[in-house]
C-alpha cells in the first residue's frame, strides 16, 4: 500500500522559479527512500510539500490518506501529527536540555506528563542518548544533537519521517551512526524519506533512490540498484 | 483534561519567557506603565470635569425679577411665555412672601428690619426660577426672558458660568483625545516590543508548528504572556492613580475653587478606573502580541 501518492505535481515559487515540473510519485508504506540530485534541483520543494511547509501549484499529494494540496492551513497540524520532519540545522532549543527538546514535541500536542515522560525515554533510547538527556544541545557533538532531533521527530510515533540532509554536517563515522539509527527506526515500520548529497551513502545503503534533475525525475532507482549503475558508468 | 494539561504548561511557559527575557519584557512593561499613567490622568481629569458640569448645571438657575406692581394674572401669563421657551427646562415661582419668610427665618436682623416693611413698602419682588437644558445658551435665554414684559431684571452667574463650562468641555475632550492616541500608539510600541521578543523565539514556533501544534495551540502562550505583560504594567499606575488621587482630594479637601465644584470621591472611584487601567492594559498586552505573533503563523 501507499504511504504517499503525488500526481502530476508542479511547485512554481511567488519569485516565478519552477521548482518541481510535472512529477508523479509514489512511495510505499515501510519503504526507505534516498532522494538525490544536484544543488537547486528540488529536493528540498519536495518533501516541503509532503509536510505541507510549500503548496503544490499544481496536482494532487496524497500522504497517509490526507489529500495534502487541498489541506486548509488551519488543518496543517493534523498532517504534521503523523509526520516528523528532521533538518540539517537540527533546530533544537539551545536553552532546553536534549530531554525538553524531545518533550516539546508532545507538550504541545497536550499529553499527560507520565506518558510524555515515558514516550521521551523511550525516544532518547532509541538514538542511544538515554544518558545525555540532561545535557543541553550546546554541550553535545553534532552527531548527538542530530539524534536528539530525531528522537524528538520520532517520539510521538509517525508513520513517515522526512530527513532533509541530516548528516550533511556530520563527518563520514557520525554520519553512519545516524544511519544507523534510522535503520532502526524503518525498522520498527516509520516510512522514511532521506535527501542527501552524500553518494557513499547512498551506495553503502542500497535502497531505492531517486535521481531529481531540474524539479524532473530523472531516474527512479529500485532497491540497490543506484550502487550497480554507477560503477558501470560512473554516472 | 487535555485542554487544562495546555493551559498550565502555557501559564508556566509564558511567566518563564516573561522573566527569561526580561529586558525586553521590561520595555513592554514601561511602554504599556507610561501609558496607563497617562490614561490614568487623563480618565482622573475628564471624568471630574464631567461631574463639574453636572454639578453646575444642575446648580446654575436664572432668577427672573418682577416688576412690583404685577398681578396674578399676569404672573400666570409669564410663566406660560418662560415655559414656551426653547431652552427652559423648569419654571418655579416663588412670591414675595415666600421669599420674605424665608429671609425672616433665616436671620434674626432680617426679621426685625422686615416686619416693619408694610406690603406695598417692601422691596421684595416675586420672581421666577428658571433652570436651563443647555448651560451653553444661557445668556441667549437670559435675554429672551429679559424681554418678557414686567421681567424687571434677570441674574445669573452671567459670563463665569459659560466660560466655566466650556472649559470643560475642552479639558473633556482634549483628555478624550490624548486616551485614545495614547492606546492606539501604545498597541503600536507593544506590538513592536513583542515582535523583536517572538522573533528571539522564531525557532520556538517554528518547531511548534513542525511537530504539529495547531495555530490556536501556538498563539496561547503569546496571548498569555501578553496578558502578563499588561498586567505587570499596569501595577504602578493603578498604585499611582490611588495613592495620588486620595492625597489630591484630601489637600484640596475634596474640592475645586467653590463648594460647588465638588471632586469625586476616592472611594469608589479610585477601584473603577484601577479596574479600567488593568483592563486596558490586559487588552493591549495581548492584542499587541497576538499581532505579533500572527506573522509566523502564515503558511
Ligand atoms: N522559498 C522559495 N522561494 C523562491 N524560490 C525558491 C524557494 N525555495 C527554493 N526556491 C528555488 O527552487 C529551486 C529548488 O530549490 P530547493 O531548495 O528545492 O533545491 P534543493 O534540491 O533542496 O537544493 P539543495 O541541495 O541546495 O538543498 C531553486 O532554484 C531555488 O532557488
Ligand atoms: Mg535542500
Amino acid at each position: 500500500m501507499d504511504l504517499i501518492a503525488l500526481q502530476n505535481v508542479r511547485k512554481q515559487y511567488k519569485t516565478g522559479v519552477v521548482a518541481i515540473h510535472d512529477l508523479s510519485l509514489n512511495i510505499e508504506k515501510g519503504d526507505f527512500v534516498f532522494v538525490i540530485g544536484s544543488t537547486g534541483c528540488g529536493k528540498s520543494t519536495l518533501i516541503k510539500m509532503l509536510y505541507r511547509e510549500e503548496k503544490p501549484t499544481k496536482g494532487k499529494i496524497i500522504v497517509g490518506g490526507i489529500d495534502v494540496a487541498k489541506l486548509r492551513n488551519s488543518k496543517v497540524y493534523k498532517l504534521r501529527r503523523k509526520i516528523g520532519v528532521v533538518f540539517q540545522d537540527y533546530k533544537l532549543l539551545n536553552k532546553s536540555t536534549a530531554y525538553e527538546n524531545v518533550a516539546f514535541a508532545l507538550e504541545v500536542l497536550g499529553l499527560p506528563k507520565d506518558e510524555i515522560h515515558d514516550k521521551v525515554i523511550k525516544a532518547l533510547e532509541l538514538v542511544g542518548l538515554k544518558n545525555k538527556a540532561k545535557q543541553y544541545p550546546l554541550n553535545l557533538s553534532g552527531g548527538e544533537q542530530q539524534r536528539v532531533a530525531i528522537a524528538r521527530a520520532i517520539v510521538n510515533g509517525p508513520k513517515l519521517l522526512i530527513c532533509d540532509e541530516p548528516t550533511g554536517n556530520l563527518d563520514e563515522n557520525t554520519s553512519l551512526e545516524i544511519m544507523s539509527v534510522l535503520e532502526e527506526i524503518n525498522k520498527l515500520g516509520t516510512t522514511i524519506i532521506m535527501v542527501t548529497h552524500d553518494t557513499t551513502i547512498v551506495k553503502k545503503y542500497k535502497k531505492r533512490t531517486i535521481l531529481l534533475d531540474s524539479g524532473r525525475i530523472l531516474k527512479d532507482y529500485k532497491k540497490g540498484t543506484y550502487g550497480n549503475e554507477s560503477n558501470k558508468n560512473t554516472k | 483534561m487535555k485542554a487544562i494539561r495546555i493551559l498550565s504548561r502555557n501559564i508556566r511557559d509564558s511567566f518563564k519567557s516573561v522573566f527569561r527575557n526580561f529586558s525586553l519584557s521590561l520595555a513592554s512593561i514601561s511602554c504599556i506603565t507610561i501609558t496607563l499613567i497617562v490614561v490614568a490622568i487623563s480618565m482622573v481629569l475628564s471624568l471630574n470635569v464631567n461631574r463639574f458640569t453636572e454639578l453646575v448645571e444642575k446648580d446654575v438657575t436664572i432668577v427672573a425679577f418682577l416688576d412690583l406692581e404685577t398681578n396674578d394674572v399676569e404672573i400666570n401669563d409669564i410663566s406660560q411665555k418662560l415655559k414656551g421657551l426653547n431652552n427652559v427646562e423648569s419654571v418655579k415661582f416663588k412670591s414675595k412672601q415666600s421669599i420674605s419668610e424665608d429671609m425672616m427665618a433665616s436671620s434674626e436682623t432680617f426679621k426685625n428690619i422686615m416686619s416693619e416693611w408694610s406690603e406695598a413698602e417692601s422691596p421684595i419682588q416675586d420672581t421666577f426660577q428658571v433652570k436651563v437644558k443647555d448651560i451653553k445658551l444661557i445668556g441667549k435665554t437670559a435675554d429672551e426672558i429679559k424681554a418678557i414684559e414686567k421681567v424687571d431684571v434677570v441674574k445669573y452667574g452671567e459670563g463665569m458660568v459659560e466660560e466655566l463650562v466650556s472649559i470643560f468641555d475642552i479639558v473633556r475632550r482634549a483628555s478624550f483625545i490624548a486616551v485614545v492616541a495614547l492606546i492606539v500608539v501604545t498597541a503600536f510600541l507593544i506590538i513592536n516590543t513583542i515582535k523583536i521578543t517572538i522573533f528571539s523565539r522564531k525557532r520556538e514556533i517554528e518547531i511548534m508548528r513542525l511537530v504539529g501544534a495547531s495555530n490556536l495551540n501556538i498563539k496561547i502562550p503569546f496571548i498569555i504572556e501578553g496578558l502578563i505583560l499588561g498586567v505587570l504594567g499596569s501595577i504602578i499606575p493603578i498604585i499611582a492613580t490611588c495613592y495620588g488621587y486620595t492625597a489630591i482630594y484630601d489637600k484640596l479637601g475634596g474640592k475645586l475653587f467653590s463648594d460647588l465644584i465638588k471632586m469625586i470621591k476616592p472611594a469608589p472611584f479610585i477601584y473603577f478606573i484601577s479596574l479600567v487601567l488593568l483592563i486596558i492594559g490586559m487588552i493591549v498586552g495581548m492584542f499587541g502580541s497576538l499581532r505579533a505573533v500572527k506573522k509566523y503563523l502564515k503558511i
